[in-house]
């Protein structure tokens, strides 16, 4: 007869967190896809001036409003120029502009927020009212008030991109803070003496990256999307620079005769958007706890 | 309920206080002189002076708030300074077709947004969860001012089913109202889907199942109409946006409603018509967010019956 | 099958999609039945099957990645497995009734008390709306609610737990069903709950002869309310037995464990005993025996072999190699243990 013994499983080994978030995301067909488009998007972005076939700026009279052609893969513009040349330096511009103001905006929010949940009281109520005044007012609105004020421009757009997404990180990062506040960690941190702004920059905001890395996502393809419409109406960079949303607008002028100066320039804006959204989905899905 | 009710009002207030203060200060944060941008180079110094007099930039700037929110009290928003009507009298007549815009856009994007994320969500790991949410996601990533410009370039130009622009015949909302009803389809898509995924996995949906109900109506009945109460709260909250988004809508088709107000007044620096544009914009999305706040608390029967 | 024979589960088998290729089995060789009248028990750890086995028998798996892949569930003569959803939802409600662990999430907030159980009611019967309302009535009456009308034009959320409980067990009594399967009923209600709940059940048995299996972790339970008793572990039937027999004189070592870990009063002991090691996980099951790594009788073969379930009298089973005759030996009682 055996005496008992305990249970002799095999343990599974704890797999390395950032591996595991590795794999979990490349079983994601889609979202890997998006990120390889967003890997030429910067490609095009540093590498724009470099490849372009043209010169972004070369007029050429004997070819306004070109169709798409061999020499000219996406056409020419009123001005004779090549548009997938333009395109290509303006991605710069575009994804510039969006990267920048989600950035600037991610930052002063997250900082903001992540205050607001810790110490809570005043500061709290300051950042809180603050961002239900930023709230009041739809973005597009929020921006273009912005930008009448301050004048147009790219970086006055990434001024005005970047406030109204100020508050959506206030938000978000103070409910994880707010949620990560109370762990026992914390506790044990501080019952060992360690000071609050230790606490809350080494502790507690490595645990709120998640939210936020998911929301960073999603805002880069809405400010994709208000720095086109914003350039579209007039309100971004100047006609003559290449950016997409300046492209459209004026290709708007000759849609019967050359549609195709506005199908590229949107399309290009589309397929940005898209494989932001897509990744962000993408990323959520994998930091998900509750999805296997 | 009541408590609730009176809580979420008057907590409003304050906001639109502060707001209308805001909008107030606007003109005076732009740089430069605001008479002087909006009577142009030409303006001689008397020309300047009697703006200056007449929009009262000369009292001191209590004043003119004080002033400024009485006259909104009774109504008064101004005198548009490139039209010389009232404002009121402008904005009136600009809102009929914003408005009409914005409700065949609610209207169509609510139903189809709806239908996509719950048969999506009923379907889950299918192919029209796929496609579905692989249209939701394009909606929300398609500039609407392009989307509009493609659309009339195929169905206007092209095809001649619909024209180019303005209001003139029935016609004419179809290419505005697709345009602008995207987002708030694909938004709603996504969400419905979410929110019914999660009410289908709740005890009641085992319940109801376990007496024998139909799939159906399990679906319809029990986890649908959970997903309702969420579902109407994000709908409300899209409206708002919505009458903004008109923005770029009535650019791109040349349609006279607000939104193009909005843009050509900043261009001719008719402040005041901007001031009250903003002011309206913003109120009324405050508003319907405080309505659709209190509504959620009439469907959800645990607020409404504290 | 027996006159008396009301439900029996043969060889039932239901497996779980674990990734997209494998898939595990969450309860196998699952054979029981249950006679008119009767109260059964069906007993084991959280993580055992015992749910499984209900939904299984029920066909409610829809909302799992669960497949019933092997066996049959007879009941008044059809198989139900072989019965077509439209005939499985007949009987769901009308003939066999199922009320679940957490009443309070289990009805539906947004409807008012009477239409849901009007609903249940309309399903299978041709009431009027006003003739469903009064047989709801007096469901709820009859299920000791004091005050049905007020009750019924209640939302969930104002109700108690124990309220809550009562209202779906009128819910699934509407119909009067032959069989009610009642999964962990009391498990989330305080203890004094518990007994009216566990009385109630009793009483709709006395009645209306209507037969339960009560499933449930709490022994305490089954030797209150159920004359026999199935004792499931990591999703297997272990042992069977009439329910005095199980408590005194359990033959698997796992019932005798659990039995001897009840706390009694007057016992002079200086601690409690408890069966060491956890339940495996479902994907690493042990071979053989799936409790012999925990088993102080533990033998070689029983890490080689599963041992099946035999009958070792005319009223016990035992799927245990130390009650097949070659390996009988006598085993401590679960009483006197120094």
């Amino acid at each position: 007869m055996q005496t008992s013994t305990f249970i002799d499983q095999p343990i599974k080994k704890a797999e390395n967190r950032t591996k595991y978030y590795f794999r979990k995301f490349f079983q994601r067909k889609t979202a890997v896809i998006a990120a390889v488009i967003i890997l030429i998007f910067l490609f095009f972005a540093i590498f724009g001036p470099q490849i372009a076939p043209f010169d972004p700026s070369l007029p050429d009279y004997d070819n306004l409003y070109g169709a798409p052609d061999a020499v000219h893969w996406f056409g020419t513009d009123e001005f004779g120029r090549d548009v997938l040349s333009r395109l290509l330096v303006g991605t710069r511009n575009s994804l510039g502009v969006s990267l920048a103001s989600v950035l600037i905006g991610a930052a002063i929010g997250t900082f903001l927020g992540v205050l607001a949940g810790y110490y809570g009281g005043i500061i709290d109520s300051v950042v809180m009212r603050g961002s239900d005044i930023l709230f009041a007012m739809p973005d597009i609105l929020l921006a273009i008030a912005i930008v009448a004020i301050i004048g147009p421009g790219i970086i006055n757009v990434v001024i005005a991109v970047a406030v109204f997404t100020i508050p959506s990180f206030a938000r978000i990062m103070r409910s994880a803070t707010l949620s990560v506040k109370s762990s026992l960690y914390v506790e044990a941190a501080r019952s060992i003496g360690c000071k609050n702004s230790r606490i809350l920059w080494v502790h507690i905001f490595p645990s709120t990256i998640q939210s936020m890395i998911v929301n960073f996502t999603m805002r880069i393809g809405t400010a994709i999307l208000a720095a086109a419409s914003l350039s579209f109406l007039g309100y971004g960079a100047k006609v003559d620079e290449p950016d997409w949303g300046a492209m459209l607008s004026s290709g708007r002028n000759y849609l019967d005769i050359a549609p195709h100066l506005v199908y590229f320039p949107g399309l290009l804006i589309f397929i940005a958007v898209l494989a932001f959204n897509l990744l962000g989905d993408g990323l959520r899905d994998t930091l998900d706890p509750k999805l296997k | 309920m009541g408590r609730y009710f009176v809580k979420r009002v008057l907590g409003t207030i304050p906001l639109l206080l502060v707001i209308s203060f805001l909008i107030f200060m606007f003109i005076h944060l732009i740089p430069g002189d605001p008479v002087r941008n909006m009577a142009g180079r030409e303006a001689t110094t008397e020309e300047l002076e009697n703006l200056r007099e007449s929009m009262g930039f000369n009292k001191p700037l209590y004043q003119q708030y004080f002033s400024y929110l009485n006259d909104l009290f009774h109504g008064d928003l101004g005198i548009s300074y490139k039209t010389k009507l009232p404002v009121s009298e402008m904005m009136i007549g600009r809102l009929k077709p914003t408005l009409k815009l914005t409700f065949f856009a609610m209207l169509w994007s609510t139903i189809v947004g709806i239908a996509i994320g719950v048969l999506s969500a009923i379907n889950r790991g299918k192919l029209i969860d796929y496609l579905g949410m692989l249209i939701a996601i394009s909606g929300i990533s398609i500039p609407g001012f392009w989307l509009g410009l493609v659309m009339i370039q195929i169905f206007s130009v092209k095809l001649g089913w619909v024209p180019t622009g303005g209001l003139d015949t029935w016609k004419s909302y179809f290419l505005p109202s697709i345009t602008l009803g995207c987002g708030i389809m694909a938004i709603l898509a996504r969400f419905s889907r979410s929110s019914m995924l999660d009410s289908l996995g709740e005890d009641y949906v085992r319940t109801a199942r376990a007496k024998g109900q139909r799939e159906r109506l399990v679906i319809l009945r029990h986890a649908f109409r959970n997903s309702l109460v969420q579902v109407v709260t994000v709908i409300g909250l899209q409206i708002g946006g919505l009458l903004a988004g008109s923005v770029l809508i009535e650019t791109v088709f040349t349609i006279p409603g607000l939104g193009r107000l909005l843009v050509d007044s900043l261009a001719f620096r008719d402040y005041k018509v901007v001031q009250a544009l903003l002011l309206f914009f913003s109120f009324e999305y405050i508003l319907i967010n405080l309505i659709v706040d209190l509504l959620y608390g009439v469907l959800n029967p645990r607020i409404r019956l504290k | 099958m027996s006159e008396n024979n009301l439900l029996k589960v043969e060889n039932l088998r239901t497996e779980f999609k674990i990734s997209r290729k494998k898939s595990v089995a969450a309860v196998s060789d699952i054979t029981f039945e249950i006679n008119k009248g009767e109260i059964v028990g069906l007993v084991g750890e959280s993580g055992c099957g015992k749910s499984v086995t209900s939904l299984s028998i029920i066909r409610l798996l829809n909302d799992t990645s669960g497949e019933i892949t092997h066996g049959s569930v007879w009941f008044k003569g059809s198989n139900l497995l072989k019965l077509s959803d439209e005939e499985m939802r007949q009987i769901r409600g009308k003939e066999i009734a199922m009320i679940f662990q957490e009443p309070m999430t289990s009805l539906n907030p947004v409807l008012r008390i009477d239409n849901q159980l009007i609903e249940a009611i309309q399903l299978h019967t041709e009431y009027t709306k006003q003739e469903a309302r009064e047989h709801a009535l007096e469901t709820l009456r009859s299920v000791g609610i004091p005050d049905p009308e007020r009750v019924s034009r209640c939302y969930p959320h104002q109700l108690s737990g124990g309220m809550s409980q009562r209202v779906m067990i009128a819910m699934a009594m509407s119909c009067y069903p032959d069989l009610l399967i009642a999964d962990e009923p009391t498990t989330a209600l305080d203890v004094t709950i518990q007994a009216q709940i566990l009385d109630l059940m009793q009483g709709i048995r006395n009645t209306r002869g209507t037969s339960i299996l009560l499933i449930t972790h709490d022994l305490g339970i089954v030797a209150e309310t159920c004359s026999r008793v199935y004792v499931m572990y990591a999703g297997r039937i272990i042992e069977e037995a009439p329910v005095d027999i199980l408590f005194s004189d359990p033959s698997h070592p796992y019932t005798q464990g659990l039995i001897a870990s009840i706390p009694k009063l007057g016992l002079e002991a200086e601690s409690l005993p408890f069966i060491p090691g956890s339940v495996p996980d479902i994907t690493m099951m042990p071979g053989g025996c799936r409790f012999h790594p925990r088993c102080r009788y533990a033998m070689e073969i029983c890490s080689q072999k599963e041992p099946e379930l035999i009958s070792i009298n005319e009223s016990q089973k035992c799927r245990c190699w130390l009650k097949t005759s070659e390996y009988s030996i006598k085993t401590e009682n679960g009483e006197s243990r120094k």
